[in-house]
């Protein structure tokens, strides 16, 4: 009964997040539209487990675990930028530039 | 059953070749062992001669006329091509390697003397074993195949010899203009064995020569055309012929016995084995007879104001196989081998005459450190005081050449141009062959007597300390001067016409070579009266040369080459071979320079290969490469904004 409602909530959140990641520069804010669009499938997989069953549930989990792993590497990563080039701003961020 | 050296013909090329390997490792492992060198080298030839002599012998003893094939082993096996390695006695191949031996080993016995205070002495007796084993490869070949073998060895052995003395770019540039020219006659050879294979299924000589006239009618045109062209490279015919003149570079001896004795005649050979097709095509016979006739005249001409003694035997030696190929032309393929053979004396005589006289020249310039030329005749005169041997010799030879009766030249260059008249008779054409054939022996003996008179006879122009130094050659040079002297003015009697009470030997022992192509030819035969009428002719025509000379030319106002005038008019022209190599270099020589150069270096190698296809490919490869790069901005947004297009793409088309 919930269902229309919690996946029109989760594709909004979910095009905040890429819109975020698309528009935004800052590695941080750039790295917490990524966590954002995970809740936003975490929202989808539990909206629809009400009616298919408890297997979106257990995905659910994984999801946080995979994101918790993602945030430990992504912020260690952000650091280490930082100490070398002491920004986080992206577009300062190009020595792959071919 | 009595014991038969026919089987022997093998060791009649293996010994050169033995003597090309022994002496070919001395070269390298004692350069200096000169006794040895010429044991072996002339030794070889000498053990060859009388093998051959011997299997001659032999073969005439049984009867002689059918060919006998010795097959050794299996050359080349590709499913319908057979061509076993396989030699053939018969009468052609007996009167060449007579003479190949015979003539070579004398040759051989004088290079001894020539020779010996040269540093490359080793290597000369190396090349020159090596070449007579081509030479008897070549007129003992029973199939096109192996002949062609020993004419490519022939024509290796000739390049390098003529470049003996390399270290003179003329005489290395002299040796690969033989070689080039060479193979454009070759190239006509290949193209002549590959329609005969073609159409008969065969390269053995007896089997092409038996199916001949069913499977070769539509083609025989072409390939005697194209196996003519063979014989121009090979024989110096027009056009091809500017070769030989300046092979003279090499040592005098290779001129007597490659350029002038036996090499050269290995086109008139040709013609002769392959009779039956020449006879078959009357327009490629024609042909022949017709470029021999202009070459014999066209090279007289040319040797009336050359100034170097050997030029002007080279020149003859043109001439005179023009003779040879009138005669096997016409059909008197008998006529033509004769030729062949009296032509091996007498210019092998005078070669050997000529290098004697250069030996005596060479040796007083270098005694007074004189820079002079020593193959100059203006620089000669006089010689007969000092040389007294070599001038008879030589004066025997020039009798010979100019056709004086008895001696050799005459008969056979009699029975060729008798041999023109009678097919004059079916074929209008051949008058004039005949008639061009009589004026060059009208020039032949002019320009025989005006050597002879300018190097022995008035007064001497080689310089007063010079001619004390003058000395007539060694025994080892005079020796074989004297056996070719003999040969040179009896050769005749091989062959001496019915009409003059002789038994035409020659024509009846070649005649079952021969009287397959003669029975295709126009039956020509003349009265009596005419042929006593051309003989007189003949005879008229050499004296007048002779004896034009004596009276128009003067010896007393000759001066030594340092000195003399440039030519003017039209003695300029002849003194410049019809200016024939310039027009060659101009019309065939620079043009083809010219376009290797600006089109197919500079414009296909350097521009298609090179820019398009080397450097294009790499250009190319850079510039996609370029344009994958400009996607690699570094921007991790731009990288985003891709990855969620293609996330869009990928989803619309999975959703559809």
């Amino acid at each position: 009964m919930f269902l229309t409602p919690a996946l029109a909530i989760s594709a909004v959140l979910f095009a905040i997040g890429v819109a975020g990641v698309l528009v935004r520069r800052n590695a941080i804010v750039i790295f917490m539209c990524v966590e954002l669009m995970l809740n936003a499938v975490n929202l989808t997989f539990v909206a629809l487990a009400q009616q298919l069953g408890v297997a979106g549930q257990v995905f659910v989990f994984f999801v946080m675990a995979v994101a918790a792993a993602e945030a430990a590497v992504g912020l260690a990563i952000i650091i280490a930028i930082y100490r070398h080039r002491e920004t986080v701003d992206l577009r300062d961020i190009n020595i792959l530039k071919g | 059953m009595t014991a038969s050296a026919v089987p022997l013909i093998w060791l009649v090329p293996a010994l050169p070749l033995a003597g090309f390997v022994v002496n070919g490792a001395l070269v390298f492992a004692a350069p200096g062992a000169k006794r040895a060198v010429s044991a072996i080298g002339v030794g070889v030839l000498l053990l060859a001669f009388a093998v051959a002599l011997a299997a001659v012998l032999g073969y005439a003893g049984a009867g002689g006329g059918a060919p006998e094939v010795f097959t050794y082993w299996s050359w080349m096996a590709v499913d319908k091509l057979q061509v076993a390695f396989a030699l053939q006695v018969d009468p052609l191949s007996c009167v060449m390697i007579l003479v190949v031996t015979g003539v070579g080993a004398l040759i051989h016995v004088f290079s001894v003397g020539y020779m010996y205070e040269d540093p490359g002495y080793a290597r000369y007796f190396a090349y020159l074993n090596l070449f007579v084993f081509f030479m008897l490869i070549l007129v003992l070949g029973a199939s096109f195949p192996v002949m062609f073998v020993g004419w490519e060895g022939v024509g290796l052995c000739s390049y390098l010899l003529i470049g003996f003395w390399f270290g003179e770019k003329a005489n290395a540039d002299a040796g690969k203009k033989a070689f080039v020219v060479n193979r454009i006659g070759d190239f006509g050879f290949l193209i002549a064995m590959f329609l005969i294979y073609q159409n008969v299924g065969s390269l053995d000589f007896n089997a092409v020569f038996a199916a001949a006239p069913a499977a070769l009618a539509g083609v025989v045109t072409a390939v005697c055309l194209f196996l003519f062209l063979g014989c121009t490279g090979k024989s110096a015919q027009i056009p091809l012929y500017t070769w030989l003149p300046d092979a003279m570079a090499g040592p005098t001896p290779v001129s007597a016995l490659i350029h002038a004795a036996t090499m050269v005649t290995a086109g008139v050979y040709l013609v002769a084995r392959c009779n039956v097709l020449f006879a078959m095509s009357p327009v490629a016979s024609s042909v022949v007879a017709g470029v021999g006739a202009l070459t014999a005249l066209f090279a007289a001409t040319i040797a009336l104001q050359q100034w170097d003694i050997k030029k002007v035997l080279a020149y003859s030696t043109v001439s005179q196989l023009g003779y040879m190929f009138l005669g096997v032309g016409t059909g008197a393929y008998a006529a033509g081998i004769f030729h062949l053979a009296t032509h091996a004396f007498f210019k092998a005589l005078l070669f050997l005459g000529s290098g004697s006289v250069i030996h005596a020249m060479h040796h007083a310039y270098h005694a007074t450190h004189s820079h002079e030329d020593a193959q100059d005749m203006r620089n000669m005169g006089g010689l007969k005081r000092w040389l007294p041997v070599t001038t008879v010799l030589m004066w025997v030879a020039t009798l010979a050449i100019a056709g004086v009766p008895p001696l050799s030249g005459f008969f056979s260059k009699d029975e060729i141009l008798g041999a023109a008249f009678a097919r004059g008779q079916a074929q209008g054409i051949w008058y004039l062959y005949w008639a061009m054939g009589l004026a060059a022996a009208l020039l032949t003996a002019f320009y025989m007597t005006r050597l002879m008179l300018y190097t022995f006879h008035g007064p001497n122009r080689t310089g007063e300390k010079e001619s004390g130094h003058l000395h007539e050659a060694p025994w080892m040079m005079t020796g074989p001067l004297v056996v070719l002297g003999v040969l040179a003015a009896v050769g005749g009697a091989l062959n001496v016409p019915a009409i003059v009470g002789g038994g035409a030997r020659l024509e009846r022992w070649l005649a079952p070579v021969t009287s397959a192509g003669a029975a295709l030819l126009p039956a020509g035969e003349v009265s009596p009266g005419t042929e006593w009428t051309l003989l007189g002719v003949a005879v008229l025509i050499a004296a007048a040369g002779i004896v034009g000379a004596f009276r128009l030319l003067d010896l007393n106002a000759l001066v030594p080459a340092r000195s003399a005038p440039a030519e003017t008019g039209f003695a300029r022209v002849l003194a410049r071979k019809w200016y024939v190599d310039e027009i060659y270099d101009a019309a065939i020589v620079r043009p083809v320079v010219w376009l290797s150069r600006r089109v197919l270096w500079q414009g296909v190698d350097q521009g298609a290969v090179d820019g398009a296809g080397v450097n294009g490919l790499a250009r190319a490869a850079r510039a996609l490469g370029w344009l994958g790069s400009r996607l690699q901005t570094g921007e991790v947004g731009f990288y985003v904004v891709l990855f969620v297009a293609g996330v869009v793409v990928v989803l619309r088309a999975a959703l559809r």
